[in-house]
């Protein structure tokens, strides 16, 4: 295999850190050319409103509800600033993203909508299980032991478990396409399981707060005599065994 | 703070109740129809065309950017009420016009 | 280098997931698909299981948008190896990437950004596609890009630099129809003598898309944006290209604003007919 010759003097290398400083700065990069040369202003406007308007784009389709929130000219000019602060690292766009629920959460304009974050976590988690690795079922009849307290359930790849100080979950539901702006009064704590079921449906549940406590502790890795604590199980293991989400069940994690 | 164990016998009950609330069905993978081609919206964000409403007009970087972010929101967020803060003043509809300084890098 | 499967030499769509049920009950409704390879790079669920659906029931373009070929840096191994897996799975009848660059230092871009034409540049490209095509283990596309400026610096024409870069690497190219009719027209040249001077020879793969226009002072100015039909012009330059090279597999790419399945259907309809007719004039003038 040839290296690629990267040893030699650079030019190109200066020519696109210079187009590329100029996407996202004022300033025009030297050596372009047009048939019209003060059109060129113009002409390089189109490269940068493609890089920002397809980053945006991408970003609108992780987080739809997060652009209801704040509206769309708002979310443009948020997503520019998340993309400068935090631009894709690989061109795999379905990975980006995930810094976003942070950033907001450090984003002074929208310090008084505290509960964005969680908001925000909750769609990326959506798309992670949407993209999750595959896995098989475990047959629930292994959960029918002498000893049930000494075995490890894993989960499948695709559970991502939330529990947050406000009703993300109502708000995220309120926000849905279609659904015409409801009074929510955000008062209280929810929790909520996103995972994808075996017909690849992305399911969002409500979880009560022993259930969450339940299933991050077998996500952990936990026996199931410790997750469950004094808590009741069996809604936990319901919701896991309506929708297929345990890919192992045995004495070992 | 470890709690203390459930016993076998309640663990093994809650194990029963879960399986009769799912009809006892075998863990079996469904056939995944997709008909319904669940999650549409999440599949491919990669593209190799100029996004709609792209303009040459150079939608000018200067709007954005700089310290002065003069944007609210004015999206469904109106309508979610917020409790009151700890010093009694109401967070909703309290959005006024911000002159902050952005988090950069 | 392995010579892959062929794509058919007829008409083919962007594959567009909102579309795979219809797609799913009517197969063989057109010769191939091709998607984004990026799209599929996630670990599992939908999208790959559609693909693998679509694909056990048709030829499969995989088009990579991701590989900045044309970048100054050095090509991103772990995006290789990324492809390399999606190779390995769905074993497509054609690989296509772009002459064009998208990512810098580490950050991506997220466009497909224009390159000055120089003996420099023609280097660096040519080591990137020696070492695609290598770690690949195929025989790669290149395709002409849509350009909105041009570069003081360039020394040399697209369609030489594109030549050079054939001759060097064994590479083919995969033609865009509507990139060339866009470019010509933004760079106020004729997009006839463009084509005349086109390798057409490597050719393995044809895009037509729509565009839309703007206006500056100078004249129109033409953005790739895949979201209409294809203008009436890049049908007239895609059936004279067809005539002189006979049927070649050729894709109607409509990436946003997608419509039903059964307008890219019209659209593809479209394609065929001039296929068999420029097939026919072909084979009478050989």
């Amino acid at each position: 295999m040839h290296p690629p010759p990267e040893v030699h003097t650079d030019h190109l290398h200066g020519t696109q850190a210079a187009f590329a400083d100029a996407l996202w700065a004022g300033a025009l990069p030297p050596g372009l050319a047009a048939p019209q040369p003060d059109e060129v202003v113009r002409r390089f406007g189109v490269y940068r409103n493609n890089v920002m308007h397809g980053l945006s784009r991408a970003l609108e389709r992780r987080f739809p509800v997060i652009a209801r929130l704040v509206g769309s000219e708002f979310f443009a000019a948020l997503a520019r600033s998340f993309a400068a602060a935090h631009p894709p690292r690989s061109p795999v766009l379905i990975d980006w993203g995930d810094a976003f629920a942070d950033f907001l959460a450090r984003f002074p304009p929208l310090a008084q909508l505290p509960y964005l974050p969680d908001v925000a976590r909750l769609e990326f988690a959506r798309g992670s299980a949407y993209h999750a690795a595959d896995a098989a079922p475990a047959p629930a009849e292994a959960l029918v032991t002498e000893d049930p307290g000494r075995l490890h359930l894993r989960l499948h790849p695709s559970v991502h478990l939330i529990a947050s100080p406000w009703p993300v979950l109502t708000i995220w539901r309120a926000n849905q396409p279609g659904h015409p702006p409801a009074r929510i009064p955000a008062h209280h704590r929810e929790q909520a399981l996103i995972a994808r079921t075996p017909a690849l449906e992305v399911i969002v549940e409500p979880l009560d707060a022993p259930s969450h406590a339940v299933l991050s502790a077998l996500q952990r890795g936990t026996r199931l005599a410790e997750a469950a604590g004094p808590d009741d199980p069996a809604a936990a293991l319901t919701l896991l065994l309506r929708h297929q989400l345990i890919t192992h069940i045995g004495e070992t994690p | 703070m470890m709690s203390k164990p459930k016993t076998t016998l309640t663990l093994a009950a809650s194990i029963a109740t879960a399986m009769s609330l799912t009809g006892g069905h075998h863990a079996e993978a469904q056939e995944a129809t997709m008909e319904k081609c669940y999650g549409i919206s999440l599949a491919g964000e990669n593209d190799c065309a100029a996004g709609p409403g792209t303009t040459c007009s150079g939608t000018s970087t200067v709007d954005y950017q700089g310290n002065a972010w003069t944007l609210v929101p004015t999206g469904t967020c109106e309508t979610i009420e917020l409790p009151a803060q700890a010093d009694g003043t109401p967070r909703m509809g309290s959005l006024e016009e911000l002159d902050r300084d952005l988090p950069t890098g | 280098m392995p010579a892959m499967p062929a794509l058919p030499a007829t008409a083919g769509l962007g594959f567009k997931p909102e579309h795979f049920a219809e797609i799913s009950r009517r197969p063989g409704a057109v010769g191939f698909y091709e998607v984004h390879a990026e799209n599929y790079m996630g670990a599992g669920g939908a999208p790959n299981a559609m693909l693998s659906r679509l694909r056990a029931d048709h030829a499969l373009s995989l088009h990579g948008v991701g590989l900045s070929i044309g970048g100054a840096g050095p090509l991103d191994r772990a995006h290789l190896a990324r492809l390399r897996a999606l190779v390995d799975r769905y074993e497509p009848e054609s690989f296509s990437e772009h002459l064009a660059w998208s990512s810098h230092d580490t950050a991506w871009l997220n466009d497909l950004l224009p390159l000055p034409y120089t003996a420099d540049t023609l280097d660096r490209v040519c080591a990137h596609v020696d070492q695609a095509q290598e770690a690949l283990g195929l025989r790669l596309l290149l395709e002409n890009p849509a350009t909105y400026l041009a570069f003081e610096a360039s020394t040399m024409g697209e369609t030489e630099f594109l030549s050079e870069i054939v001759r060097r690497t064994g590479c083919g190219l995969l033609l865009d129809v509507n990139n060339v009719f866009v470019s010509a027209t933004n760079q106020r040249s004729d997009p006839r003598a463009y084509l005349a001077d086109f390798p057409l020879g490597a050719v393995g793969e044809i895009h037509l898309a729509g565009h839309s226009e703007e206006a500056l002072p100078s004249g129109p100015l033409l953005i790739d944006t895949h979201g209409q039909p294809v203008a009436d012009p890049v049908w007239s330059l895609y059936a004279e290209v067809i005539a002189r090279t006979g049927p070649l597999p050729t894709l109607i790419e409509w990436d946003t604003d997608v419509p039903a399945f059964a307008v890219l259907l019209q659209e593809a309809g479209r394609a065929r007919r001039i296929l068999d007719a420029g097939g026919h004039a072909h084979a009478s003038a050989a």
